[in-house]
């Protein structure tokens, strides 16, 4: 066991610090950092920066165009960008359904699409859960009939994040009805502005629009739109969900807010004093603070483990565990910060462009939202209990 | 238990005596039991040490859990008003319409006497007290009632009953009582976080009276309300001024918040204010500006019980409706637990609200102080608790705008930012250990 990074893996961090404080452009920096609205535009744009450099899919294997990295550099890569105020690049395409077509997909449909993923030329869309299927995602009811060159799909699927800009969707539907729910299920990719589909956007507590109610009437799928084998999808959506929930382990974000976190508890004070110096909320700092080493350790070690072969299965759901609480844990000690503050919200203040003025500050303004949203994380990609249910099997096995 | 109390009777509404009141300051540690006295029916509370295994009784006070049938109409029309004008639907319709309050409703509640509430008979009101405020804030609360209740409601006929002069209670007590008038207290400055001691605000003797200078930040519906309450530094001290918001020099700038509902900051610029506007002595109202917030900690606390009760209900309505894996997700124990936690939440921050409610009144400053202090940290820290569980036990549906679940945890984020989150009240309560 060798422990701490090598020097080669120091060199590639000051590389991609450079490179990030280089390129990023500034009034996206602002965006983010200032936990703002990113618009569509600021995704692809940084996108398509990191694609020309070479650097658009960390995790895609050379002959793909990707980078080849291990996931050491990988996390490395991930949080130098998130840290430095980087949009984050958008899993959907990149990180769910690319190394799905890598694995399952014709020569066809991966020439076709991963070009266009790596470049942001499609914007993919998740269509998995339903109004009555979200933990329980195998009694999903949206239906694919296969009539001669395509399928007539019906249903509704809900939760689709950012389907107001999505040209693609990646949808698990059923296509069979016999056996086990997780038989007949099927995974189709259809286009967004085919005749048939509405999206309607669903209001967040945040007052946020970036997921969907999708509806599907009698929507037509040309049949090399379905990946794999007709009514095995189920297989192929676990080997999905297995890697959204490494990347919900979330540690880039975890040491954006952190540092956002400090800067803000520098900025505010307490009995004239900067609120950092206060020992009761210092104390607080130094606890959250703890937490994020360990779920850094945490992350390094269960990947190498994992890599090894050495692992449980459960390795993910344990990361995105701790990672989920750490980012909801850190929006709160965020939104303390603001103190009084924290209660007056002008929600037109977190678009760029707003002139007007916010009770505390453009700085306080978005942090009770971001307190509220960032209970989203325990929820989506599998909920913290049903992560629980999979490591409680995995360990106690009874 | 009471035998007068009912099966599904709730044994919220305390009438609470202190007859038998142990010295002040006397009973500052220990948790709270109820205990059956031998030779009583009652419950009856105990303190009980926690220094050393030997418990003492140190104050005794009998609790009736029945309510009057005076307090019953109460808590009855005002449980009616909420379930039916605060329906969630049109309670939702409202706020996509204008945010902020209706004044409809404000007339609808003032019509029902409920300004009066804390007024005194003899100005036009019902003469009521904690007890009656905690039973209709835990209402307001359940239904998430928008207008603005607590400042002109609670505080400002409170403040002004006890320690204004007859020719003030004369004046503004009646305008209370029939809903005419709005007040607003404005105890924060903007560098002041949550010190209500760090007032800059200036007060200057000048012609007969007062000018004011200074600012005062997030005042609860500050840009729609007639009259601030304004604590301000003069050379004798702090003094509590009534400031008409439609005078010279005052400028309220009025912003949306995260739960709905509409705070200001307010600007005092050679604002002048007579000598009859003085709530009590000048420079001695720091006190009076004590008094007054713990009387809004107490509303608010019981406010945060009644949201934090009914989002639990709608919670456990939740975990009976919702299908996964072929049945109720409630029928999940963890979930059951997690439940069950947050009905212990609910029941600690009512307990305390309680304990607020019965200390309101006191002369003794610690008893109040200790009381309004320590419910305002039960209901924070036991608000975001049940906030936080009923959003992760909706799933999906607790994150969005469409769902009561989502407003009631901006409700119970913004009670607990209000006037000192917990971190702040537990700090503060350090004063009575
Ligand atoms: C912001 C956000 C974005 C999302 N984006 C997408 C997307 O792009 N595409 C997509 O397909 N989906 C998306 N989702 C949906 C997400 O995956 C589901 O919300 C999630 O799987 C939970 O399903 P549900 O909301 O139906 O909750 P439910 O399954 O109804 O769960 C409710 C509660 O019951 C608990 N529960 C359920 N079953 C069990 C059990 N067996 N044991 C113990 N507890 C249990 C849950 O943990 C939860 O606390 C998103 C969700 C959110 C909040």
């Amino acid at each position: 066991m060798d422990l701490g990074p090598t020097s080669e893996e120091d060199a590639f961090r000051r590389e991609v610090r450079e490179f990030v404080a280089a390129r990023l452009p500034d009034d996206i920096r602002r965006k983010v950092l200032g936990f703002l609205r990113v618009e569509r535009e600021d995704y692809v744009r940084w996108q398509r920066i990191l694609a020309e450099h070479g650097w658009g899919a960390p995790g895609w294997p050379v002959a793909h165009g990707g980078c080849g990295w291990n996931a050491v550099r990988r996390n490395i890569f991930e949080e130098e960008c998130f840290v430095a105020g980087a949009p984050r690049q958008m899993p959907f395409g990149l990180s769910m359904i690319a190394p799905v077509l890598m694995k399952f997909g014709t020569p066809a449909q991966q020439q076709r699409f991963l070009p266009r993923i790596l470049t942001m030329d499609d914007w993919w869309c998740q269509g998995y859960s339903e109004p009555g299927a979200g933990s329980d995602l195998a009694s999903l009811k949206t239906r694919a009939v296969r009539r001669g060159d395509h399928y007539v799909v019906s249903g509704q699927k809900t939760w689709t994040s950012f389907a107001q800009w999505a040209n693609w969707m990646f949808a698990l539907v059923r296509t069979g009805t016999d056996g086990k729910p997780q038989q007949g299920i099927s995974l189709l990719l259809i286009r967004m502005d085919s005749p048939g589909i509405t999206v309607r956007p669903i209001k967040t507590l945040d007052g946020g629009f970036d997921i969907n109610e999708v509806f599907l009437e009698d929507v037509r799928v040309p049949l090399d739109g379905l990946i794999g084998e007709q009514d095995a999808g189920w297989t192929i959506a676990k080997y999905l969900l297995g890697h959204e929930r490494t990347a919900i382990a979330g540690l880039g974000m975890c040491k954006r807010l952190l540092r956002r976190l400090k800067e803000v508890a520098r900025s505010q004070t307490k009995r004239g004093r900067p609120l950092i110096d206060d020992p009761r909320f210092r104390d607080k700092l130094s606890k959250i603070e703890i937490d994020v080493h360990a779920h850094e350790w945490a992350l390094a070690r269960l990947v190498s483990l994992e890599q090894a072969g050495q692992g449980l299965g459960a390795e993910p759901s344990m990361l995105k565990i701790r990672g989920s609480e750490i980012q909801a844990e850190l929006g709160e000690l965020l939104m303390e910060c603001a103190g009084p503050y924290a209660v007056p919200h002008v929600e037109d203040a977190l678009s760029p462009d707003h002139a007007g003025a916010t009770a505390g500050g453009a700085e306080l303004n978005p942090l009770t939202g971001l307190y509220l949203d960032l209970r989203k994380v325990a929820i989506y990609g599998g909920t913290n209990e049903i992560q629980r249910g999979l490591i409680g099997k995995a360990i106690v096995g009874a | 238990m009471d035998p007068t109390l009912q099966r599904g009777d709730r044994p919220v509404w305390a009438r609470l005596r202190f007859d038998q009141m142990a010295p002040s300051g006397a009973c500052a540690k220990g948790p709270i039991r109820p205990v059956l006295a031998p030779s009583r029916s009652r419950p009856i509370i105990t303190i009980w040490s926690n220094r050393n295994a030997t418990y003492f009784q140190l104050t005794t006070l009998e609790m009736d859990f029945t309510l009057d049938d005076e307090q019953r109409m109460l808590a009855d029309t005002v449980g009616r008003f909420v379930a039916a004008e605060y329906e969630f639907e049109a309670r939702r319709k409202r706020l996509a319409k204008n945010g902020g309050f209706s004044q409809e409703l404000w007339d609808t509640l003032a019509g029902m006497g409920l300004f009066g509430l804390n007024v005194p008979v003899e100005h036009g009101g019902i003469g009521g007290g904690p007890v009656e405020t905690l039973m209709v804030m835990e209402q307001l609360g359940r239904g998430l009632v928008l207008e603005p209740y607590i400042d002109t409601g609670v505080v400002a006929p409170r403040l002004i009953a006890r320690f204004g002069s007859a020719a003030q209670r004369s004046r503004w007590l009646p305008c209370i009582a029939d809903g005419s008038q709005r007040f607003a207290l404005a105890a924060l400055e903007p560098q002041a976080r949550y010190d209500l001691n760090d007032i800059r605000t200036g007060a200057e003797r000048r012609d007969g009276g007062f000018v004011l200078d200074g600012a005062k930040c997030v005042v609860p519906h500050g840009d729609s309300a007639h009259w601030l309450i304004v604590p301000a530094r003069s050379a004798e001290g702090v003094t509590l001024f009534i400031v008409d918001a439609a005078a010279a020099g005052v400028h309220a700038q009025g912003f949306p918040t995260i739960d709905h509902r509409r705070v200001a900051e307010l600007r005092l610029d050679q604002v002048r204010v007579a000598d009859d506007q003085v709530i009590g002595a000048v420079g001695a109202g720091y006190p009076l500006l004590e008094w007054a917030v713990d009387q809004a900690l107490a509303a608010l606390a019981a406010e945060a019980v009644g949201a934090m009760d009914r989002l639990t209900e709608l919670t456990c309505e939740h975990l009976r409706t919702r299908m996964q894996f072929g049945k109720p997700i409630g029928s999940f124990q963890s979930l059951q637990h997690r439940a069950a936690d947050m009905r212990i939440a609910v029941e600690q921050a009512r307990a305390l609200a309680l304990m607020a409610a019965a200390g309101a009144d006191a002369d003794d400053r610690a008893q109040r102080r200790r009381g309004a202090i320590a419910a305002k940290a039960m209901a924070g820290r036991s608000g975001r608790f049940v906030g936080q569980q009923a959003t992760q036990l909706h799933g999906g549906m607790g994150m969005t705008d469409e769902m009561a679940c989502g407003h009631y945890f901006k409700r119970l984020t913004a009670i607990d930012m209000t006037l000192g989150n917990t971190e702040h009240q537990v700090e503060a309560y350090g004063e009575f250990l």
